[in-house]
């Protein structure tokens, strides 16, 4: 199957850390035609696009920018670069292979709701592409692409670097401000929403790297064209992020409604010899685990949701028969009470105790009141928790127990269980 | 955290001086401790009180602020770590690959479990959460070097290169 | 207006109202455990969640606004279930040992637990936080084991107070409200204000309690006498269950006589000699051009914060000691000459609406009378169990009047209590002492009020005094930084640390805004009824002066009356 590059394709082609060598293919033309626009034709132009934001909610695009129209000043664009979703690769990818992409989209966005500067917040784990970023961020400003007086047009957009240093929660966008503003990365309770009081207090517009870099050419090419990808309810082509035990690994750009089973089985080789399919997680660790007679499914925002899964950033985590499926859930609950901030109560407390009472499972001395205990804290935390990091935690735990239920049972009776008995992980 | 974790190490005051000047700058401006931290971090081996001290003199804020907004991130330590920081990939796409084979090894090799220093104070054993390189795990991460599609001989090999020589 | 449904009921409320503050309109109580009437919105415990129709998940009604047409249940099955299920957690991490606990019947936790009906068996294993109690500090006990990370105690330290001496520690589960580095809090620049003690909605932060001490002195048979704070009296019936406000000098003095205490003196008798020596001093200053501004040194809150963030301006602070701590070596002194007993024979005691008292007691230079001035302080919540404890029926008790010659104190003394108080004092005296003329109004109604930092200028026939008056460290540092920057042209600055004054001490029951209305009121209108109301016409200070002390700043004032200052400064490393 024929990969189709949108996002990706300037990568390999030019020098990232150069804006004129992304200028030469064709790069910041959509900022040019949206310097000439006004906010409504911006809007316009991102709303038919039916653009729907990447980084794992779905939410329409040019709605985020509609919050964000109202007379306070200043106003700040921020791009998500906090990748931390585990097995989630793609925003790496858009960094390090075509970084003014995500610019041109900050920019643009810019321009729609009148704000002048930009972070980009970027996980300490890429640290090692801040001279990338660097070096594109003043190339661009050498080319005029960024910077005072943009192209001519009279409007000033720049942007400005900002790390983490090791702390998923971040990439909860009010935790992001958080970090930003200086403060420990504990996200807010909404209402205010970002729009209208956002990085410190002012109306702010986060994006997803991805989605940013799908701005430039819909601007370039139109809504229409990129309407005319992907699926009804999701345009436009899809990162898709595919780890664990296939045999080709990596980061694949096809349009929205690829099949999942076509993307395990034709474009990443399926699995290793000998080994069969034993569940699939989509959508990182906050995703949903289902079984393998769950695959045959369209990759978009709405199928996957519909079939009670999770789209969410793309990534497909496929997991072989080497595997348990109660331990693949511990160190998803590993994880996330690991990165718990331990501001809300249900989070906090609830994400380790999930974790005992699954590991209780794991060492088989566990029973069924056990079990009845884990689905009603999760159902706890998925309704009551502050943030989606508390509500993801009960993803892989709710969704397992529904499509693994046999499993579960296996560790309350007791029957051996292979990979738990070596403490988890791949058998040798 | 029991005092106990509170170690002995002082910081040398030539670093504290150094801390200072890149504090200084951002006086009555808290929205940039993380720039400072992040600085201060390639310099000092621990936010040790002093260097705590010292960062809120010159920013303005409190020393409790410092400590607070430290021990949150996980790549910020109050306590001294090695030289080499080896981080090793905890989350799902690494551990179904056999991540705790390379713990296994490096561990092994190096003496230490998970979360410890060695006594020389070269190299620290952590785990993180995945690192966005799943094309290649299991995969770590020594200071801001990534090392992928390990094996127990491959992973070997790579600490071995940090024991023998200096890496930049 | 928006209208909306609550459990069945139509109504409608103004925009921008909370599902919280609907429900209370509508007498429809919703549990809360980090909420605080007077603190920003945390929406962290998540007890008060709702059900509103149309929403999947249930949003807290503390934080969540009302929308045009919310249908929302307080109390159906699904929030039950949801509330138990977070409060087993909090109760899941939180010490079991609730009879032994200082917040045993006054428990925010306790309450909601009672009401949510937490009979069934906690299906998690116990694990209280592993940390020692802190009882290094005289005022200020912490026990972790009990916190339930509202994070009231550390928006007071960081947004009233200023000063962070306690922030979240690491993250997740694993998250404490600690002092930095593991230091007991007797190491770091608390400054005992006990302000953490009266938002903590459990026992995590707590007094540290005297009282044992005060039963052993008493078995003992020392003579054990005890002085009582201005504000006590106003504060002390709110600790035992009466409206804000509600006066009980008599009944307290009665109670104390009926615990043991051999005399009952009250303070504001050395409230009345702080002003007449603080008085003094500042017109000492405006005369020979010395340091000014002279800012008061009643609050040993303050002082410490002062000694520890501006050791350098030291030299502003009035050297007037307190009035608790002037009253503790005239007692060891004048007193124990008066009655021929060995100072040694005698166990000062104080009741105090405030937790740096106890720290103020301990202050290695407070033995000018050759002793330890003041053994043991106690707060108002310590005296009101004691009350409890000595099963007086506070209700029936007669009124008693307190022991001479430290008995009478002038409505100035009285009004230390509220901030603006002893800036109000100390200018009825000054105004009088410098114009010789006697004043019309003895309400200065500029100092007054609960404004954070509040100015006036008096003319004192022809000199224009300007004076300012601060409540609330934060405020405090606002004038400091002027000091420090050389553009405070103020001559008379009052500080206290607590806001609201002492009224507001950290010794109280646990306050609001609108309790501290009503004490400041009680507060005025005590003033307004005592017959002197002015410290210099008091005939027991003109007695002490003319028996015992010489005059105001003469030599033995100056020995047992003033002190000095110490650079804290190493308390910030």
């Amino acid at each position: 199957m024929e990969e189709m590059h949108v996002l990706l394709r300037n990568k390999g082609k030019i020098n990232p850390e150069d804006a004129g060598s992304y200028i030469s293919a064709g790069g910041y033309e959509g900022l040019k035609k949206a310097l000439k626009m006004t906010t409504e034709e911006i809007i316009d132009v991102v709303r038919e696009s039916k653009l729907r934001g990447r980084g794992g909610a779905g939410f329409p695009t040019y709605k985020k920018i509609q919050f964000a129209l109202n007379d306070a000043e200043p106003k700040y664009v921020v791009c998500n670069a906090d990748e931390g979703e585990p097995g989630t690769n793609k925003d790496r990818i858009l960094l390090s292979s075509d970084p003014c992409s995500i610019f041109e989209g900050m920019a643009i966005i810019g321009k729609a709701i009148g704000a002048h500067i930009g972070y980009i917040y970027m996980r300490a784990e890429y640290s090692y592409l801040v001279p990338i970023l660097e070096s594109a961020l003043k190339t661009s400003r050498e080319h005029g692409c960024l910077g005072e007086n943009i192209m001519g047009s009279g409007f000033d957009f720049d942007i400005k670097l900002r790390s983490g240093a090791g702390a998923y929660v971040c990439g909860e966008e009010t935790a992001l401000f958080e970090s930003i503003e200086g403060k420990r990365g504990e996200p807010r309770y909404r209402p205010p929403f970002p729009g209208v009081k956002g990085l410190f207090g002012k109306p702010t517009i986060l994006n997803n790297v991805e989605t940013l870099a799908n701005i430039g050419p819909i601007f370039m090419n139109g809504a229409d064209w990129f309407r005319s990808i992907g699926t009804e309810g999701s345009s436009g082509t899809k990162l898709f992020t595919v780890c664990g035990n296939v045999k080709r690994r990596g980061v694949f750009e096809f349009p929205m409604g690829i099949n999942l089973k076509d993307l395990i089985y034709e474009v990443c080789g399926g699995l290793e010899e000998g080994r069969t399919l034993l569940a699939v997680q989509t959508g990182g660790a906050s995703g949903a685990v289902i079984n393998k007679d769950q695959i045959d499914v369209m990759l978009d925002i709405d199928h996957v949701s519909d079939s009670g899964g999770r789209l969410g950033c793309g990534t497909i985590l496929v997991i072989d028969d080497s595997n348990c499926i109660v331990d693949i859930v511990r160190n998803n609950l590993d994880f996330f009470r690991d990165e718990s901030c331990g501001k809300c109560t249900p989070c906090r407390e609830g994400g380790t105790r999930l974790y005992e009472l699954i590991d209780k499972l794991c060492q088989e001395k566990g029973n069924v009141k056990d079990l009845e205990t884990i689905e009603d804290l999760a159902e706890t935390m998925r309704l009551t928790a502050l943030c989606g990091l508390g509500h993801s935690t009960a993803v892989p735990v709710l969704s397992s127990i529904q499509n693994f239920y046999e499993d579960y049972i296996k560790h309350i009776d007791k029957e051996g269980c292979p990979v738990c008995s070596q403490m988890g992980g791949k058998q040798a | 955290m029991m005092k106990e974790a509170f170690t002995n190490y002082k910081t040398p005051s030539s670093q504290l001086v150094k801390v200072a000047e890149i504090a200084a700058p951002y006086r009555d401006r808290p929205e940039m401790l993380m720039k400072v931290v992040t600085q201060v971090q390639k310099i000092v081996p621990a936010f040790t009180d002093s260097v705590a001290a010292v960062i809120a003199r010159e920013m303005n804020i409190s020393q409790t602020q410092v400590y607070s907004f430290v021990t949150f991130y996980a790549m910020l330590s109050v306590k001294p770590r090695g030289k080499y920081i080896v981080r090793m990939c905890k989350s799902a796409p690494c551990h179904v690959l056999g991540a705790k084979e390379i713990v296994r090894e490096m561990e092994s090799l190096l003496g230490i479990k998970m979360g410890e220093t060695t006594e020389d104070r070269r190299f620290t054993l952590e785990y993180c959460p995945c690192l966005g390189i799943c094309d290649i795990s299991p995969a770590i991460m020594i200071n801001d070097k990534t090392y992928g599609n390990l094996t127990a001989e491959s992973v070997r090999s790579v600490i071995k290169r940090y024991i023998r020589e200096d890496v930049e | 207006m928006i209208h909306i449904t609550i459990d069945g009921e139509r109504t409608s409320v103004p925009e921008g109202t909370t599902i919280l503050e609907a429900a209370k309109l509508m007498n429809v109580h919703i549990p809360t455990l980090c909420h605080h009437e007077d603190q920003a919105i945390k929406a962290v415990c998540r007890i008060c969640v709702v059900e509103v129709e149309g929403q999947i998940q249930l949003p807290t009604a503390c934080n969540t606004p009302v929308s045009e047409g919310m249908v929302i249940k307080t109390a159906s099955p699904k929030v039950i279930k949801a509330r138990k299920n977070i409060m087993e957690l909090i109760l899941s991490r939180h010490t079991q040992d609730c009879l032994i606990c200082s917040k045993n019947g006054t428990c925010e936790l306790q309450s909601v637990a009672s009401d949510l009906n937490m009979s069934r068996r906690n299906r998690y294993e116990l694990e209280a936080r592993n940390v020692e109690v802190d009882e290094s500090s005289p005022s200020i006990v912490r026990d972790m084991t009990k916190c339930i990370l509202c994070g009231r105690c550390v928006e007071v330290c960081t947004d009233v107070q200023g000063i962070t001496v306690m922030d979240k520690e690491n993250r997740g589960y694993h998250t404490l409200v600690v002092p930095p580095y593991g230091k007991s809090l007797v190491d770091t620049a608390c400054v005992n204000c006990g302000q953490c003690v009266q938002v903590c909605p459990v026992g995590a932060i707590s007094i540290h309690d005297n009282t044992d001490e005060v039963y052993s002195e008493l078995e003992a048979g020392r003579k054990v006498v005890i002085q009582m704070a201005p504000s006590v009296r106003i504060t002390l019936a709110e600790s035992l269950g009466y409206d804000p406000g509600t006066v009980t000098t008599g009944k307290i003095v009665h109670a104390l006589r009926k615990i043991g205490f051999y005399k009952v003196f009250d303070s504001d008798f050395s409230a009345d000699l702080t002003i007449m020596e603080e008085g003094n001093e500042l017109l000492q200053r405006l005369n020979g051009g010395e340091t000014l501004p002279m800012i008061t040194s009643c609050c040993p809150a303050w002082v410490k914060y002062c000694e520890t963030y501006a050791p350098d301006h030291v030299s502003h602070l009035s050297t007037a000691k307190s009035p608790q701590q002037m009253f503790g070596s005239v007692i060891k002194t004048y007193f124990a000459e008066k009655e021929q007993l060995d100072p040694s024979e005698i166990c000062s005691v104080s009741v105090m609406p405030c937790t740096a008292k106890k720290f103020e007691c301990k202050r290695s230079e407070m033995n000018d009378s050759g002793y330890q001035d003041v053994d043991i302080v106690l707060t108002v919540q310590e005296l009101a169990k004691m009350i409890r404890t000595a099963g007086i029926d506070f209700e029936n008790i007669s009124d008693s009047e307190f022991d001479q010659p430290f008995g009478l104190g002038s409505g100035a003394a009285q009004i230390f209590g509220a901030t603006g108080g002893v800036m109000e004092a100390a200018l009825r005296t000054v105004y009088e002492v410098v114009t010789n003329k006697t004043l019309d109004n003895l309400d200065f109604e500029d100092v007054r009020g609960f404004g954070g930092i509040r100015e006036a200028s008096v003319d004192l026939d022809g000199t224009v005094v300007k004076v300012a008056i601060a409540h609330g460290l934060k405020n405090a540092k606002i004038v400091l930084e002027q000091i420090k920057a050389g553009n405070c042209d103020y001559h008379f600055i009052e500080i206290m640390a607590c806001p609201g004054g002492c009224i507001g001490g950290g010794g109280n029951a646990p306050k609001t805004w609108k309790k501290l209305e009503k004490r400041k009121e009680a507060i005025y209108r005590e003033d307004k009824n005592l017959p002197i109301r002015k410290s210099h016409d008091n005939p027991y200070i003109k007695q002490i002066y003319e028996e015992f002390l010489g005059e105001p700043l003469g030599e033995r004032s100056h020995k047992l009356l003033h002190t000095h200052y110490i650079d804290r400064s190493d308390l910030l490393r």
